[in-house]
């Protein structure tokens, strides 16, 4: 089998996903676009190396509807020639995109794709798609669905979590997300937003709030209490699949959950052939790669039955791991993957993570993708995985190797 | 039966009145009946509109249930056809470019009132006896003569939701308020009233869906067959996205409310959303297909069995013995003032009777008198019972502690301490006082009658008749007859069950007779896997699951785990003095820890399975956990093992009550399998879905049920073990209700 090289990784910076945020007035084809020049630029790379574009993209309605992949490669000015493909893992979309990136090279049939994501959550919000399994009760009663903030309050009491526990845990993601933007960890991969005349927009998450304390958290109201308890009663719902809970504990709140914001990334994918044919650098070799279904009603514990597919493809165990990047959906995804798998939390989204900077549905198993790479190289280490949990009870996981 | 007429004006008028029937009903018959007359009516050219009204003091009362309950369900396509006959002939009326009037004179439910919804308009009396509704979800249907695309279309999908999900019975003033009915007019004037619509001059024509062009009175036109019809309340009259959120809603309201156990509110769900994303007629074949799925599942046929005609002939006494002259009461008696016998002194003196109510000292009479008292003003308050009548019910309740006041009383009930030798001394006083005539009934729910009636200086006159906690609320009494209860005893004991409006069922005596036996079973159940290591929130929430009101555990919070310790002492006692092995459930080390090491004795010392905090709600004590150490696949377990073990257990929750029902059959304790039925669902809340449980046993077909009751005996004990006349059924094909047209 090919060996699939990632010779770069870029994103955008995160921007508040709402009227006032920073990317609310960029369009999604222009984050996109931003992401895909920024690693023709920096790279020198004849575009006509590249076969294909693979973006995910979540809401793929509207102005992020009718391909934004190749949309973007278009308008980015690549040639022609290179094909562009838009998916939707749900919230892994931007990890899948670059699993299928890595596949197609992988596989012989290509020797260079961008994998990658894109969403504008403030012009295209999150439900715009709409879809059966919330709506037609045909689908939605036999699935047992709940939305995915009832699902993380599931986890939460299944696994025995209490409201501290999530919040100590968040009060350390905006610690770690300040000390490493401080430091300027993360200078390697973004790529500023800028305007038509190159005025620049944005160029850092904004989303963060290093201030947080157990105190500040303290006084938020639990956000799905009333979903769950009251209108429409989606606690009953999920009890009918998950019985031995006796209560849902409503423990989540917009300090303890991924921030809803814009952004874009891009990853450069290859053979070992076209890094010599464009005078590129590997920076790591993808070792392997897995997609699971989980439970759909918890939804969101995919993440360590993924992970232990793709270590055991690799013939790999935890231990050969020497970081980890979760997307923080929700304080108790994390806790749990944390719990199920033995991994100590100084392992683990070591630089903070959505719950402080932000979660672009489409574009964020790209963006933790290159923030573990750039992690693994500034610490000198040699393999990563990144991982998340997705709707519908999925999970994504990719180990990368440096070289 | 179906009375045509046109007048002068060329009015026609269709009137419904099926002879040999209090009410008009929908059957092969009067729909074929109907569909003549309005074929005549649309055809003839001198008829300009048609009036629909009925003969009777009601208007129709829907299907015929037993034409439901007998059809063959074996050939669906065929089914299809059939159930889309009445859709085809409502949506004939409502495009025959005629006007058509519903005038609604009273009670018009299910297909009654989907022919007044395939009206143009309807007008009805303001009579205050008058329902109006669709009540096919109660019976595990759905309304299936269009009602499920109508009713939305006029009023909107959350309008219509108590209508079609629930079920909910309208008076004309609500129907009319919610914009099903257009008018409401005095009784003498509905024919007039409908006459003058049709009379009146047009002033819209429109150009409906259905005739390609050609305009029509706007009258003659329903709203959704009008251009641009957009569904009421959905912003931008569309399902997609207007109405996304509320589906959302319902879909998550419904599961929840359902458990997961009754189909037919899902499958209306079903229809509006998916009937309303798709053109009018579209729209009725989607019903029709969910109608056909209702009827051949068998939820529909056992809840129509049992609580529709099983719960008629109970209530027409049908276990009565023949020949015994109907006893009309007049005064009785009830010992006991508490709880339970002031209970049964409320319902009694509710339903007309005078009643002596005796305890030990006045004080205590009198305090029975004030719960009485209390629960007839709240509902004076409340508007349900006018002052006077409160006053008189009161009025009509003697509190007394002198045995002399029993004299004349027809009947006396015993609703004393359950210790036999209190029993034995008010028997003894109250008999003194009685005519010989008198019957003596006992509400104890363990004690045996034959051993009790050993008392009475007349056993055959000596009766059980077991009320269930609280009276007011619960609808059943068990009937005891003991080895000397005569014949006629039993019959007038009947009488007064009949008298209070409750549904009597008659079981023969046996220790726990039935109820309180089938209960201990389904208790004992929850103890074993308890000690099996499933959690305790899964055998609570497995048993509501499964359609139970309660789980095991609460349930014995409620009844008390020290009784249930006792009980079990008790046997085992007894079965040690007779000589005999003791066979016990497996349980008592559990009862022996809960009520002699732990002291948790239920909610009576706010000490049992559960904690009763005295802020908050109840909640499962927490140290059960560690008494009884969870299985860790289940505690951390997701997906189908953990399911198939929640399945196990809602399975054996129901089964082993099944199951005893069965051995009670067997051992004829019960002598008709309805009365099985029927006492589990209102004496123990028995998954109503399954129409019973012998209904069950049925449900899921004797063979198969024999078979999986073996494979749990061996894995969990002979509570399962199957009795010989389940497995004489099996070998020979039979059912308990499969070759009768109905239980009768």
């Amino acid at each position: 089998m090919t060996e699939a090289y990632i010779y770069d990784a870029v994103r955008t910076p995160r921007g508040k996903g709402r009227r006032d945020g920073s990317l609310h007035e960029v369009t999604p084809v222009r984050l996109a676009v931003t992401a895909l020049q920024a690693l023709r630029d920096r790279n020198k790379l004849d575009t006509s190396l590249v076969d294909d574009v693979v973006l995910g993209c979540v809401m793929p309605i509207g102005e992020q509807g009718a391909n934004i992949a190749r949309t973007a490669a278009v308008m980015a000015g690549f040639e022609q020639t290179v094909a562009g493909v838009q998916i939707n893992r749900f919230c892994a979309s931007g990890l899948e995109a670059t699993n299928m990136a890595a596949a197609q090279v992988m596989s012989g049939q290509s020797q260079a794709v961008i994998g990658g994501g894109v969403e504008s959550m403030s012009r295209v919000p999150m439900g715009s798609d709409g879809g059966a399994w919330p709506v037609d009760p045909a689908v939605a009663i036999p699935m047992y669905f709940v939305p995915q903030g009832i699902s993380a309050d599931l986890v939460a009491s299944k696994y025995g979590f209490s409201r501290d526990d999530v919040d100590a845990y968040s009060v350390e993601s905006q610690k770690r997300a300040k000390a490493a933007w401080d430091a300027k960890y993360f200078k390697k991969s973004i790529v500023p937003v800028k305007d038509q005349n190159g005025v620049e927009l944005l160029d850092h998450d904004e989303h963060m709030r290093p201030q947080t304390t157990m105190q500040s958290l303290a006084s938020l109201e639990p956000s799905f209490k009333m979903h769950g308890e009251m209108m429409p009663g989606f606690n009953a719902v999920a009890l009918q699949k998950y019985p031995e809970v006796e209560k849902i504990n409503h423990v989540h709140h917009a300090g303890n959950s991924s921030g809803i914001v814009d952004g874009a990334a891009g990853i450069l994918i290859g053979t070992k052939e076209f890094g010599e044919k464009a005078g590129l650098k590997a920076r790591a070799r993808i070792r392997s790669f897995a997609s699971i279904g989980s439970e759909p009603t918890i939804m969101l514990t995919g993440p360590a039955p993924a992970s232990e597919k793709a270590l055991k493809r690799a013939g790999m165990s935890t231990k050969d791991i020497d970081l980890y990047e979760l997307n923080e959906a929700f304080a108790a995804v994390v806790l749990r993957y944390m719990q199920a798998l033995n991994i100590p939390h100084d392992k683990i989204n070591v630089n903070g993570g959505a719950i402080a900077m932000g979660h672009p549905l489409g574009a964020t198993g790209a963006m933790i993708l290159g923030t573990l790479l750039d992690e693994l190289e500034r610490r000198g280490l040699s393999t990563g995985l990144a991982t998340l949990c997705i709707g519908a009870g999925m999970g994504t996981a990719t180990i990368i190797e440096r070289v | 039966m179906i009375n045509y007429a046109v007048d002068s004006d060329g009015i026609a008028t269709i009137t419904w009145d099926m002879p040999g029937r209090t009410m008009n009903v929908l059957n092969e018959g009067s729909m074929a009946a109907f569909a003549d007359a309005a074929q005549k009516a649309v055809k003839d050219p001198a008829v300009k509109g048609i009036i629909l009204t009925s003969g009777k003091a009601d208007f129709i009362a829907g299907a015929d249930l037993e034409m439901i309950l007998n059809v063959d369900t074996s050939d669906a396509k065929a089914l299809t056809e059939q159930f889309s006959q009445l859709q085809k002939m409502f949506r004939a009326m409502e495009t025959s470019g005629k006007p058509w009037v519903a005038a609604i004179n009273g009670t018009a439910l299910g297909g009654g009132f989907e022919i007044c919804l395939a009206c143009h308009y309807r007008i009805a009396a303001d009579n205050p006896k008058a329902k109006i509704g669709q009540p096919e979800v109660k019976i595990g249907l759905l309304p299936g003569g269009g009602g499920t695309q109508r009713i939305p279309r006029l009023i909107g999908v959350m309008a219509a939701a108590p209508v079609l999900i629930e079920g909910k019975d309208l008076s004309v003033a609500e129907a009319k308020g919610m914009g099903l009915i257009h008018e409401v007019v005095p009784a003498g004037e509905l024919l007039a009233r409908a006459k003058a619509w049709l009379m009146a001059p047009s002033t819209e024509k429109v150009s409906p869906t259905y005739t390609k062009g050609v305009t029509l009175d706007a009258r003659a036109v329903q709203p959704w067959d009008k251009p641009n019809y957009r569904i009421p309340n959905f912003a931008g009259g569309k399902v997609w996205p207007g109405g996304v959120e509320m589906f959302i809603g319902g879909n998550a309201m419904i599961s929840g409310k359902t458990n997961g156990v009754y189909p037919a509110p899902k499958a209306i769900l079903s229809c509006v959303y998916e009937g309303l994303n798709v053109p009018f007629d579209t729209g009725l074949k989607i019903e029709t297909r969910y109608f056909v799925s209702l009827l051949r599942d068998p939820v529909s046929k056992s809840m129509i069995r049992t609580l529709f005609f099983g719960l008629q002939e109970a209530n027409k006494l049908a276990r009565r013995p023949k020949g015994v002259p109907k006893q009309e009461y007049t005064k009785i008696g009830v010992l006991g003032a508490g709880l339970m016998g002031a209970g049964i002194a409320n319902v009694s003196a509710r339903a007309g009777l005078s009643i002596v109510l005796l305890d030990r000292d006045q004080a205590s009479a009198d305090k029975g008198r004030a719960h009485i008292q209390a629960d007839v003003e709240k509902d004076a308050g409340r508007g349900r019972l006018t002052k006077e009548r409160a006053a008189e019910i009161l009025g009509r309740v003697k509190a007394t502690a002198d045995y002399a006041d029993l004299k004349g009383c027809d009947l006396v009930i015993e609703a004393v301490f359950e210790n036999r030798e209190v029993k034995a001394a008010a028997t003894k006083q109250a008999e003194a006082v009685l005519a010989p005539t008198a019957i003596f009934a006992s509400n104890t729910s363990t004690l045996p009658i034959t051993g009790l009636a050993e008392a009475s200086a007349r056993p055959a006159n000596f009766i059980g008749l077991h009320f269930f906690s609280p009276v007011e609320k619960m609808p059943l009494v068990e009937i005891i007859v003991g080895k000397q209860t005569s014949q006629e005893t039993l019959a007038r004991a009947l009488d007064y069950v009949q008298k209070i409006r409750k549904t009597p069922i008659v079981v023969n005596d046996s220790r726990g007779f039935f109820t309180s036996r089938v209960c201990g079973a389904f208790i004992s159940e929850g103890h074993r896997m308890l000690k099996e290591g499933i959690p305790a929130a899964m055998i609570e929430n497995c048993a509501r699951l499964a359609g139970m009101p309660v789980g095991p555990l609460a349930l014995n919070d409620e009844v008390a785990i020290d009784l249930s310790y006792k009980i079990m002492d008790q046997t085992r006692r007894d079965a040690e003095a007779a000589g005999q092995k003791y066979e016990g459930s497996g349980t008592e080390d559990m009862l022996e820890l809960m009520v002699k090491k732990l002291e948790r004795f239920g909610r009576k010392n706010g000490k049992g399975f559960y904690e009763y905090p005295a802020d908050g709600k109840k909640r499962l004590w927490p140290g059960l956990k560690e008494h009884f150490k969870e299985r860790e696949e289940l505690a951390h377990g997701e997906g189908p093992a953990k399911d198939a073990v929640a399945a196990e257990v809602k399975k054996r929750l129901l089964y082993v009550q099944a199951i005893d029902t069965a051995r009670c059959l067997e051992s004829n304790v019960l002598t008709d399998p309805q009365d099985g039925d029927i006492g589990s669902i209102m004496g123990l809340g028995f998954a109503p879905q399954t129409g019973g449980a012998i209904s069950l046993i049925d449900q899921v077909g004797i063979a198969k049920f024999v078979q999986e009751c073996d494979s749990l005996a061996q894995k969990y004990g002979s509570q399962f073990a199957v009795p010989k006349l389940l497995r004489d059924m099996a070998s020979k094909g039979q059912s308990f209700y499969g070759a009768k047209s109905k239980a009768a």
